[in-house]
């Protein structure tokens, strides 16, 4: 009991603090929470006029049709087959990147390596998307122009369901190898100088001194980094695949998000798309949980 | 690394060619990586100042051809992308302020290590990184408070953003003393007046990360607009771009009282998107040389862990 007083004293004597954070809160609860508590129409056959609660409660059928789709089986295979290929070549590149700019001895060299590669990470998507349209244009795009040049046909890039992944990854390392650099950068430089030193004394030769000392020096933030990837592994940056989405490469192009914003957004069926939203949500929390544990257990680096 | 490295060359002249080679293959790749990243850009530029037939025989490689202004020009005609570009500074202007607002009011009481309840908060709060309502219940959300096809939906919903949060009271926890802090509240001084007078103006450079990680996004959002703005008057320019870059929506580019023909329209298309892409990116790139040791300092802080 008194300590409940004393807490409670505590708490009022910083009101104001509590005021300054009203906005805030209330924020949080409408655009946040009201979202997540919005999301029990995935369980319902939700009707605009009848509100969520009011609208009938139909357990797992939204879901069932979802499993049971024509379209299951290749939404899921191009969102895992797109985060795969991204963790697997767009995650080790902005590594290799920061290794490639410490081991730059002349400073102004290495300011304008970092200065360029940082500024494609402020280019809007749809900028990105238009360049490349204009670039990969069978007709007037220059790549194709140049391949014309050594006597290939042009390549509808664009318009075709093999290049999409590579090109979706492709411009993702363009843009943001850079920018993702940036942190695994900061903490190369954060590594204790006397290890470089003992390392050299003892005849390491540079190679080995990256391998030895600087990439276990990193090994924490790349695990972090890792599990935040993880975390979001079926959003997959659909706001890009959705602008360079049309008919023709739809069969590689179409993922769980994509479909959500067509299904829900589009054709306004909501609580289909809300199901289908939070099976995409769940797969992530359930992948986040289970390698931040992992990571936990095995390197002691963990999120939480 | 410069002295250990010459260290080195003094202890070990056999491995000084194998330096040699190293440091080769170092700026080898590096100038490779340069020239991927800054062509394309340059491309762009160069083909918005050239000749479109030329461009479409591919005769451009660096430099301007048949140098000419058409294209600027045209678009300037562009009532869509006047519009565009009035909204787009709107939303970012009004956007940045709310963004920068009530990020402050979060991060400081929250960074305050005195204030009760401020664990499960922070709890609620990073929680909602990685796991929300999804896209369909936010837009319910949105359009239940009749936000939608209203300026306040590029606005209220991205309000503030759980990571800036973050960045920001770490930099409150950090870079301020907590002694200060503690000094000044035994002379009775109120947490707004900390916050206004002391507080703040020993923040401006966490501030001024928050408006450029905010002022980006808000120049670049694009997928709200999609899914909230129906009335094309309330269009950002992102969304004119997407119109003419992508969809090739082909009735923007028909303006009355140009000065072309069709088929010199048509060639003129493609350098009006050339066009387009720079006077879109002018802004941010403009001010990128100015800010950009700040934005990599908002990412430095970020990666502090506690």
């Amino acid at each position: 009991m008194e300590n409940w007083r004393r807490a409670w004293k505590r708490a009022l004597s910083r009101y104001d603090l509590y005021l300054m954070l009203l906005l805030p809160v209330a924020w949080y609860v409408v655009f946040q929470y009201g979202p997540m508590y919005g999301v029990q129409i995935a369980f319902r056959d939700y009707i605009p006029v009848k509100g969520i609660t009011g609208s009938d409660w139909v357990g797992f059928d939204n879901f069932d049709r979802f499993f049971s789709s024509y379209y299951f089986g290749r939404l899921l295979w191009n969102t895992v087959s797109i985060s795969l290929l991204s963790l697997l070549i767009a995650f080790p590149i902005p590594i290799l990147l920061a290794l490639l700019v410490t081991e730059i001895r002349s400073q102004r060299f290495k300011k304008l390596l970092q200065n360029i590669t940082y500024m494609p990470h402020f280019i809007s998507v749809v900028v990105i998307v238009g360049m490349l349209q204009l670039f990969l244009d069978p007709k007037s795009g220059f790549v194709n122009l140049i391949l014309n040049a050594f006597g290939f046909e042009s390549v509808p890039f664009m318009e075709s369901e093999g290049w999409f992944k590579t090109i979706l990854v492709g411009s993702n390392i363009w843009q943001n190898m850079g920018w993702a650099s940036i942190i695994y950068i900061a903490a190369l430089s954060g590594i204790n100088p006397h290890l470089y030193e003992a390392a050299m004394v003892d005849g390491a030769s540079r190679l080995r001194r990256l391998w030895h000392i600087s990439l276990p020096g990193i090994t924490p933030i790349m695990i972090i980094m890792l599990i935040l990837d993880v975390g979001a592994f079926m959003n997959v940056g659909f706001e890009k695949i959705l602008l360079m989405q049309n008919d023709l490469n739809r069969g590689a192009s179409d993922v769980i998000q994509t479909f959500i914003y067509n299904n829900g957004i589009l054709q306004g069926d909501f609580s289909y798309s809300a199901a289908v939203g939070l099976f995409n949500s769940a797969i992530n929390f359930t992948l986040l949980v289970l390698i931040n544990g992992y990571a936990r257990r095995k390197a002691e680096t963990s999120l939480w | 690394m410069v002295n250990q490295q010459t260290i080195v060359t003094r202890r070990r002249s056999a491995s000084v060619a194998g330096e040699r080679v190293f440091d080769f293959i170092v700026y080898a790749i590096a100038g490779l990586i340069m020239l991927i990243v800054l062509y394309p850009l340059l491309f762009v530029l160069s083909a918005s100042f050239s000749d479109p037939v030329r461009v479409m025989n591919g005769d451009l490689w660096l430099l301007p051809v048949g140098f000419t202004l058409d294209a600027y020009k045209e678009i300037f005609r562009y009532d869509a992308v006047w519009t565009g570009y009035r909204n787009t500074l709107l939303y970012t202007g009004v956007g940045t302020i709310i963004n920068v607002t009530m990020t402050t009011l979060a991060a400081y009481p929250l960074s305050r290590r005195d204030l009760p309840g401020r664990r499960i908060l922070m709890f609620l709060i990073t929680f909602t990184m990685f796991f929300n309502g999804g896209m369909i219940p936010t837009y319910l959300v949105v359009k239940n408070l009749h936000l939608v096809d209203t300026m306040w939906a590029m606005i209220v919903p991205t309000a503030i953003a759980t990571y800036n949060l973050i960045v920001m009271r770490t930099y409150f926890q950090n870079s301020i003393p907590w002694e200060l802090q503690e000094a000044s509240m035994i002379d009775g001084c109120t947490n707004t007046r900390l916050l206004l007078h002391i507080i703040l103006p020993l923040s401006k450079p966490i501030i001024a990360v928050m408006v450029l990680f905010y002022a980006v996004n808000q120049w670049n959002a694009f997928f709200n607009a999609l899914i909230y703005l129906r009335d094309d008057a309330l269009y950002p320019l992102q969304l004119v771009l997407r119109e003419i870059l992508i969809v090739s929506q082909s009735s923007y580019l028909d303006s009355s009282g140009s000065t072309f023909g069709m088929t010199e329209k048509l060639l003129l298309a493609e350098s009006i998107k050339y066009g387009l892409i720079i006077i879109a990116s002018i802004p941010v790139i403009m001010m990128y040389p100015f800010v950009q040791k700040h934005f990599v300092k908002g990412v430095m802080i970020g990666s502090i862990k506690e």
